[in-house]
């Protein structure tokens, strides 16, 4: 039963998928022609209701953007107008007309006895392929998965913000990655966050953090990273990745560290 | 060679001289009162006087003015009233010689009694000099107080005794109601929080659930300007220490601004700001308007602090490398380094005098183990308090200009402590979660 409610809308969803795509959109075809004007006109005199010798338009298609020409002859009408905006018209005459979708056009024409309409179809087909819409999120994962797995952490010596050759290494492959990044979230900012290991003082580490996170961005601006994308923030030593009182975690608390931006 | 010995030797006075200046200041040698202390009763409020009694003890030890005389040598009998005293009593303990004498050897007694009344605890408390033959003239203080009828009521009748006693004595300033502003990650977030002196009645302040640092107490102690990540980068805020509310600050334009702390006069702030690329002194008014840039280096500076006697000098902490204190004056002309260059220096705090720094310093340790000093500011000759018992920070005086309250790690987390300016008499006052950033205000 599941099996079969499943495929039922899978194969609704792609009737309407199609429906919705005005390409292959199937027109209604026109109303039979009025007896009236098919039969012979009767040679007795007498009030009759009008007669529409044309109603075409050409081309019959187009592709959106361009326009077609509506042609029309009415006899016998006191008044006559189409649709779709165009109100009252003469009884013969043509107009340019530049549909946005397929649209079809009424000519209704009157006169004391009664009236009669007629019907003219532009069929739009779009464009050349649209653009294909975004890779789905599973694809490209979530800016903060992103931001985690693929910008690594620029180390620092002790009490310096001196770029070294191992971050100078880390940095250019982060430009490179926070260019992607920027691809697939257009609208993201990014935090450069510069930290500290526990040895200086907590206030003057928040001065150090900041010269370490300021120096990250320059490098990386520098390599052609927008500088608006890239906000700093230092939090001296008030966020560790880890506490033991060893080198091993020091180095890797003195560090720039990337995070989604506020 | 000869030139360098002579100098050697022309110096050696003059340090001496100043050593000795500095040790004066903070042990203070001269001969101390020596006080004994009673214990009090209580007539229809007994139940109380456990408490009451350690607390007055506590906290005249606690002052450091006084040569506390041991409770287990004193005499059979305590006297509670002044009618109690009479000239001799046989060492028995009514007469003022048999506390002057061996073995209590006390220069003052101090006894009284507390009673039920009218549903309040009312405390007469006395002081008298025992070198006085005569009660009459002997008599230094005769005081009474009234306090709730419960233990709360006694502990603060015994603080309000105690305080009496101390200012009589010449302590400066005083202790009482006042207030160590300090950071608590108790409640799971550094928040600002508050507690008397004693480490009593801590109250949370803040609550951003973010971190929020750094808190400096205005001299009057009405207000608390702290350093918080609550709105993304670190700005400084300010809060109302009666009813806890927000008052507006203007921060500036920069990934920092940070380590607020007050004029003397309670009028101007001091703070720093990476406003111009790289953290900076500057001062504004208390809204934070009207900032102006006070440094011009190329360095890394924080933590301004005026001096409370001289509004001109200001200390403050600078790189470009291995931080040590500078002053330099409110213009931001005349820097020059305080400390000698050693180690790691930071958190210089003015003693009220003006004259002396307390301040962290890894002189002598390894880098990051800090300790507590006190600095002669015109000598430049300091000691060394804290003694490795782990990291020992952010020491600030109280009050009174006796006490200092710090941060140490030495149970294992930081937890805020007092101790007296020789480091003597130190006091845990917290205990729950990671406490840092003591500040201490008059209330």
């Amino acid at each position: 039963m599941k099996n079969y409610r499943s495929l039922f809308v899978g194969f609704l969803s792609l009737v309407v998928f199609a429906a919705g795509c005005g390409k292959k959109a199937p027109v209604p075809p026109p109303p039979p022609p009025p007896a009236q004007s098919a039969a012979p006109a009767p040679t007795t005199t007498g009030p009759q209701r009008p007669v529409v010798a044309e109603f075409a338009v050409e081309p019959s298609t187009i592709e959106r953007g361009q326009s077609a020409v509506l042609r029309w002859n009415v006899t016998g009408s006191t008044n006559a107008a189409i649709d779709n905006g165009m109100g009252t018209v003469p009884p013969n005459g043509n107009r340019r007309v530049t549909p946005g979708d397929t649209t079809t056009y009424t000519l209704t024409a009157m006169n004391a006895i009664g009236n009669i309409t007629a019907t003219a179809t532009v069929t739009v087909t779009g464009p050349a392929a649209p653009p294909p819409p975004p890779p789905s999120s599973s694809s490209r994962g979530t800016l903060e998965s992103r931001v985690q797995s693929d910008l690594r952490d620029a180390l620092y010596d002790y009490d310096s913000n001196n770029i070294r050759d191992d971050a100078r290494a880390a940095l250019t492959a982060d430009a490179e990655a926070l260019r992607r990044i920027f691809v697939d979230f257009p609208g993201a900012s990014v935090a450069v966050e510069g930290h500290c290991d526990e040895r200086g003082s907590a206030e003057y580490n928040l001065g150090l953090g900041d010269r370490r996170a300021s120096s990250a961005r320059d490098f990386l601006v520098q390599l052609g990273v927008p500088v608006d994308r890239l906000k700093t923030i230092s939090y001296g030593k008030e966020r560790p990745a880890c506490t033991e009182s060893d080198e091993t975690c020091w180095q890797r608390n003195r560090r720039a560290h990337f995070s989604v931006g506020q | 060679m000869l030139g360098f010995a002579v100098l050697a030797v022309a110096a050696i006075p003059a340090i001496l001289l100043a050593q000795d200046t500095i040790t004066t200041f903070i042990t203070q040698t001269e001969a101390k009162p020596a006080l004994a202390v009673t214990d009090f009763r209580g007539s229809g409020s007994q139940q109380f006087m456990a408490p009451f009694n350690s607390t007055l003890f506590s906290d005249l030890d606690g002052s450091g003015l006084f040569d506390m005389k041991a409770k287990s040598v004193f005499p059979l009998n305590n006297p509670q009233r002044p009618e109690d005293l009479r000239p001799s009593d046989n060492n028995q303990g009514f007469a003022l010689a048999d506390w002057s004498g061996t073995p209590v050897s006390a220069s003052h007694l101090v006894f009284g009694y507390t009673a039920a009344q009218n549903g309040a605890l009312v405390l007469y408390g006395y002081v008298y000099d025992t070198r006085q033959t005569n009660p009459q003239s002997a008599q230094l203080m005769a005081q009474r107080y009234v306090g709730s009828l419960d233990e709360a009521g006694a502990i603060h009748v015994a603080h309000e005794f105690a305080n009496d006693i101390i200012t009589k004595f010449g302590g400066a300033g005083s202790l009482l109601g006042s207030r160590v502003y300090f950071v608590s990650d108790r409640s799971g977030n550094s928040e600002i929080w508050a507690m008397d002196w004693d480490g009593n009645n801590q109250k949370q302040l803040t609550s951003w659930k973010s971190i929020s640092i750094m808190p400096a107490v205005s001299p009057d102690g009405s207000r608390v300007a702290y350093t918080t990540f609550a709105k993304g980068t670190p700005r400084i805020m300010m809060l109302d220490t009666l009813t806890g509310r927000a008052l507006p600050f203007y921060n500036q334009e920069a990934s920092l601004n940070a380590n607020a702390s007050f004029t003397p006069d309670g009028k101007q702030i001091y703070y720093s700001s990476t406003a111009s690329g790289i953290a900076q002194i500057y001062v504004a008014g208390l809204d934070g308007q009207g900032f102006r840039r006070i440094s011009h280096r190329d360095a890394i500076e924080v933590e301004p602090k005026v001096n409370p006697k001289n509004p001109a000098q200001l200390m403050f902490v600078a790189g470009p490398s291995h931080q040590q204190i500078f002053q330099m004056n409110s213009d931001g002309a005349g820097v020059d380094r305080v400390t000698n260059g050693e180690g790691e220096a930071a958190n210089p705090a003015w003693h009220p005098d003006g004259q002396h720094l307390a301040f962290s310093w890894t002189r002598g340790y390894a880098t990051g183990n800090f300790n507590i000093f006190v600095m002669d500011v015109g000598s430049r000759q300091y000691l060394q308090l804290t003694h490795s018992e782990g990291r020992n920070e952010n020491p600030c005086w109280g009050p009174d200009g006796r006490h200092i309250v710090f941060m140490s790690n030495r149970s294992g987390k930081s937890q805020i402590y007092t101790m007296l300016a020789d480091g003597s008499q130190v006091k845990q006052l917290t205990a729950q979660g990671t406490n840092r950033f003591p500040a201490w205000g008059v209330k």
